[in-house]
This record gives C-alpha cells, structure tokens and sequence, in this order.
C-alpha cells in the first residue's frame, strides 16, 4: 500500500497535514485563551493571504508569467460576493448556505473576468504581460471606485457619476456607492470556512499540476515552441491555468470581503502594492512550490505581528527579501557558494560512510 | 480655448512622461530588462532637489545639478549591486528583482522623509506667458519642460548617433556578443546606459515636483509605470518613440480627465497600453522582431 503511493501524494499529504496542524493548534491556544484579540482578528486574512499565494503561484511557478493583477481579481471576487450578500441578506437568511453561494460567485465571476482578461493578455509574454496585468489590475480598481449601484422597487440603477444620477425612487437603497464601496456586508467569514477554503485551494492546485493538463501547463512554460509542436493547444492550457488562478483569487476576495462590514476598493487592499505583497509570499516560498507558498505567507504575516518593532520595516523587508532571494538563485558568485557548500556536505557523508 | 489649453498643459506632462521614457527605453533595448525601479530615482531625484533648495538654500541649478549626480551614482550602484549579477538569469528573476529595488527605494524614502507630503515650490523662475488677450495662460513650468524635453530629446540622438559611446550602446542592443568580439566594453556600455536614465530621470523629477507640487515616496510609482506605457507606446528601444509615446499619452491624459472623469483617466492610459500592444505589440515606431526556435 505505502509503496503505491508516489513521491507527489506524500509531498500533498504533508502540505495538507501542515495546514490542519496549524489550525488544531490556534484552536488549541484558542481554547486555553493564549491568543491576543490582535491575532484572532488576522486569522483570516491570513487564510486569505495563503489562497492568493496558492493561486498566484499557479500562474508564476506552473505557468511561468508573472502577473500583476492578482489583487484585481480578488477585488472582482470581493465585491461580487458581497453585492450578491448584501442582496439576498434577507432573502437567504441562513448565512452559512448564503456564504456557500457567495464563494461560488464570487469564484465564477473571478473566472469570467480572468477568461476575458487571459483572451488579450496571454498573448504577450515576459515583461509585457506583467505590465499589462498590472494595467488590467489597476483598471478595475479605478472602475469599482466610479461605479454607483442602487435598487428600488422599479429594479436596479446603475451609474458612473454619483448617487444622484441613479435617478432612485425615495424607497430606494444604495447598494454601491462609489469610492465609499459597499456598507453593510454580512460577517459571514470565520477562521473554521477560511481554513477549509484553503484546503480546497491546495487540493485544486495540487491536483491540476499533477494531471495532463498541469503537465501540458510546464511543457508550455519550459518552452512555448516544442510544446506547441508536440501538439499541445497553447492557448487553452494556458487560459485554464489563468483563470483557475483568477478564480481562486476570487474566493480569496469573498473570504476578505465577508471578514469586514466595510468594503471599499484602496491602493492598499486592491492596488498593485498588494499584488506585489502576493508575489513576495510566492518568491520567498520559492516559485512552483505550493507547500513553501503557504509558510511563506504564514510567516511574512505573522512576523511583524508578532515583533511590533518590525512593522514599520515591513515593506522594507518584503523588498529586501525579494532582492536577496533572485540574487541568492540566480547569481553567478551565489551559485558557486551553493556549490560549494553542498560539495563539502556531501564529501563528509561519504568520508562518514567510509569509516 | 480651453481645449488649447488642456492641450498645452497635456504636452506639457507628456515631456515630463517623454523624458522618464527615456531612461526606460534606453535600459530596454540595451540590457532587455523592465528596470520597475526607475520611476522611484524620479522620486528620490525630486527629494534631493527639495533638501537642496529649502534645506541648503542653493539656487535651483544647482540643486537640479546635485539632483542629476545622486541619481546618476544611485543609477549606476543599482546596476551594479541588483541587476548585473543576473544577466544571465532568467527574465522572471531579473523581473521581480526591479520590483524589489523598487519597492527598497520607496521603503528606504518613506523611513527617512516620511510619509507626510513635501511641499515642493517650484524651481522654474520663468514667467507665466498669457496669450489671445488673456484666454490663454500657460505657466512658466510648462514653457521650461516642454524645451527641456525638447533640448534632451536633440542632444540625447546627437549623442547615440554620432558619439562612439553612443554607437557602442547600439551596438551592444543590436547584439552583446558581437559587441564584445569588436572590443566594446559591454558592462561599461549598460553602465553608461543607466547612469544617463538616471540623470533623466532626476530632470524628469525635478519638472514634475514643480508642476504638481506634492511630494511623497511614491510620487515617483504612477509617472513611471505610465512612462513606461508611454515608451511602449512609442515603440521600445526607440528614441524618438519614446518622445512621440510621451506626448501622445500626456495629451490622452489630460483630454480624458478634462472631458471624461478624473477618476477614469489612469484606466484609459492603462487602456491605451493594452490596446496598442495587443493592435501593434512593437510600438509606433518599433521593429518588428520574429521569434525563432
């Protein structure tokens, strides 16, 4: 039975275990009451964090382009679900089904717009395709903070301008209102759904890499040419990819959106800046590495928290890491150091052998 | 005479976008990597120029001229500590590298200055010049950037054309290893490269600070990820692209938020950039490169 299993499903199964040790265990110090008010409101944020390093190093690690426009599709998720929450609060009123068709929204729409997005954008490739999800991310940030939504009993108005111009009967309810966002969404999300999300996204993203079609993915990301001679649809392969990456920012997002009662589209949460926070979560857990991206989110979030010295260096840090990391792997002088450290590792175990 | 006058202002941010292009196109064709980073020597060019007029109080050529040789050194220890060991890296590396420079440049700016805003007075002495019977009025800042632009764009084609260092750098864009068998010092020519973008881009700073004022660590992320698309635009590695893609997108910016939305502008020059790679992937004025296996 043991040797059935391949070196790839004992490798899923540790990441699995590592992710509900952690939770048994901020349950257990949950419990006992060790944990600040400060740490339990990041719990879940955290699980966001790891979903969209998860998902975004499909598109680097699997897929091999960088994009800089995760965080948009988490916004698109964000606020999708949370339009659709907002919606049916009364409509619905068992939050948990509620919460399950806001997730399947939310990811659908994140889909829909990483197919619309990956149509144009795959077609470039390297430098361009990261400025150009980069464009594309800031481009629905700049649309969500104009856009203007309100129902009454006549249905829904829709505007670009202001609350004014939605033209609403005096019974009427703003739903979103502009730069000021979305007020009033329901506190669906817990640590508990956060958790199981992230499983599902590291059961999804495990399990594509290791199927056909992941291994069509890395044939085209190990060279485009060969691949597409072989007969694999170059297109395809890589719009799935993207948008099942998109997809899962998505849910990402409908995980943040039902943590705050406020959601409103900042630089900061939906801008290119947390994009890039994404991207360092990916680096520093080494690209392609699904295990290394969920510790490396874990860390990188947690240590500020925990040292409170350390947060006003926190940017600086990130940048730090993503300098030192590149030049780590990709320099000449770095590599030869490696080289020679393995060299010598590898040289006592075979003196230790001998004697 | 409104619209003449968004006009005028919109060529006016389009040279200062002309000029960041410079740097980026320039870095581009050479060393065939994004240096993200540019956009914050703007930044840091800006931050120098103030400490050196209202901390200092020198006169404002001076402090442009101080301005330019930080950025330049700033420019060069870049390349040499980040972005040379991994030329041979692959492009995603040397990517996310610039990222990092980057974003250490805002970091490393926002814990000495602070994120609170400087004002930035204007080191542009020239008098605003009022035309058709005062319809017209187009400010100092705007004259002096609009020939700053002008006079760069001349002597920076005049320099790649007819200077050995200039031929060398095209020689070096147009194959690095040809250029190293005909005795071009190849480490020498991309470092050049990025010490005139820097210096750019601390005049670049410099204009901008005097037009818009306001001056914070990430003053410089915005201008320089849109002077990119400008460059884009123009077609990379090209000169005079990178001058006619800056223009271009200045006036589409302008024209938008005066006539569109405010808040729409930055979606359309991202707009913009997508149309224009997806129509003509190689820029107004860009050669057209086969991939071959």
């Amino acid at each position: 039975m043991k040797n059935k299993l391949s070196k790839q499903t004992k490798g899923n199964f540790i990441t699995y275990g590592i992710v509900v040790a952690a939770f048994i265990l901020v349950q257990i110090l949950l419990s006992t009451g060790k944990v600040s008010s400060l740490m339990q409101g990041l719990l879940v944020p955290l699980c966001t964090y790891v979903i969209l390093a998860v998902s975004l190093n499909l598109t680097v690690g699997i897929l091999g382009e960088l994009s800089l426009g995760h965080a948009g599709f988490m916004c698109v998720g964000a606020f999708a679900s949370a339009l659709f929450s907002k919606c049916t609060q009364t409509a619905i009123p068992n939050s948990g089904f509620r919460f399950f068709l806001a997730i399947l929204i939310g990811a659908a729409v994140a889909a829909v717009f990483g197919i619309i997005i990956g149509i144009p954008v795959l077609r470039l490739k390297g430098d361009y395709l990261a400025i150009v999800t980069l464009a594309f991310g800031e481009i629905i940030k700049n649309l969500v903070n104009v856009i203007y939504l309100g129902r009454d009993s006549n249905g829904f108005h829709f505007s670009m301008k202001d609350t004014m111009s939605l033209n609403m009967e005096p019974d009427g309810e703003v739903l979103i209102k502009g730069a000021q966002g979305i007020t009033g969404t329901p506190n669906d999300s817990s640590f508990v759904i956060g958790i199981v999300l992230v499983l599902i996204t590291i059961f999804i993203i495990t399990n594509l890499i290791n199927s056909r079609t992941g291994r069509a993915v890395m044939a085209i990301r190990d060279n485009r040419i060969a691949a597409e001679s072989l007969g694999i649809n170059i297109t395809k392969y890589k719009l799935l990819a993207f948008s099942v990456s998109a997809s899962l920012a998505g849910v990402a997002g409908v995980l943040y959106a039902h943590n705050l009662s406020t959601l409103t589209a900042l630089p900061k949460n939906f801008g290119y800046n947390m994009s890039i926070m994404i991207l360092v979560f990916v680096v520093l857990g080494g690209i392609g590495s699904i295990r290394g991206s969920v510790i490396a989110a874990v860390i990188l979030t947690l240590l500020p928290e925990l040292l409170r010295g350390l947060n006003d260096y926190r940017m600086l840090i990130y940048a730090v890491v993503l300098i030192a990391m590149m030049l780590f792997n990709w320099s000449p002088k770095a590599r030869e150091f490696r080289e020679t450290i393995t060299g010598k590792f590898s040289r006592r175990k075979k003196t230790q052998e001998e004697v | 005479m409104s619209f003449v006058s968004y006009l005028v202002n919109g060529i006016s941010l389009g040279s200062v976008y002309a000029i960041i292009a410079l740097g980026y196109t320039m870095v581009y064709g050479i060393a065939k990597m994004l240096n993200f980073a540019h956009g914050d020597v703007i930044m840091i060019g800006g931050y120098v120029a103030f400490f050196a007029v209202s901390g200092m109080g020198l006169p404002p050529v001076l402090a442009v001229l101080i301005s330019m040789v930080v950025c330049t050194v700033l420019g060069v220890v870049i390349e040499k500590i980040a972005y040379k060991p991994l030329r041979m890296a692959s492009p995603l590396a040397v990517l996310i590298t610039a990222i990092g420079v980057s974003y250490l440049l805002q970091n490393i700016a926002l814990l000495l200055f602070g994120a609170a805003p400087k004002a930035f007075t204007s080191m542009v002495k020239v008098p605003a010049v009022v035309l058709a019977g005062g319809a017209l009025t187009i400010s100092g800042e705007t004259i002096v950037t609009i020939l700053t632009c002008i006079v760069i764009m001349i002597a920076l084609t005049l320099f790649i054309n007819k200077s050995k260092a200039g031929r060398a750098m095209m020689a070096v864009s147009e194959d690095k290893g040809a250029a190293q068998l005909m005795g071009i010092n190849v480490n020498g020519t991309i470092a050049l490269t990025f010490a005139i973008g820097s210096a750019l881009a601390a005049v670049a700073g410099v204009l901008l600070c005097s037009a818009y004022p306001t001056l914070t660590p990430y003053t410089g992320s915005m201008p320089g990820i849109k002077a990119f698309v400008a460059a884009v635009f123009g077609g990379i590695g090209s000169v005079p692209g990178a001058f006619i893609g800056g223009i271009l997108l200045g006036i589409i910016e302008n024209l938008s938020k005066a006539y569109i939305s405010s808040q729409m502008a930055d979606a359309i020059v991202f707009g913009v950039l997508i149309v224009v790679l997806l129509v003509r992937p190689t820029g107004i004025l860009g050669k057209n490169i086969r991939e071959k296996v």
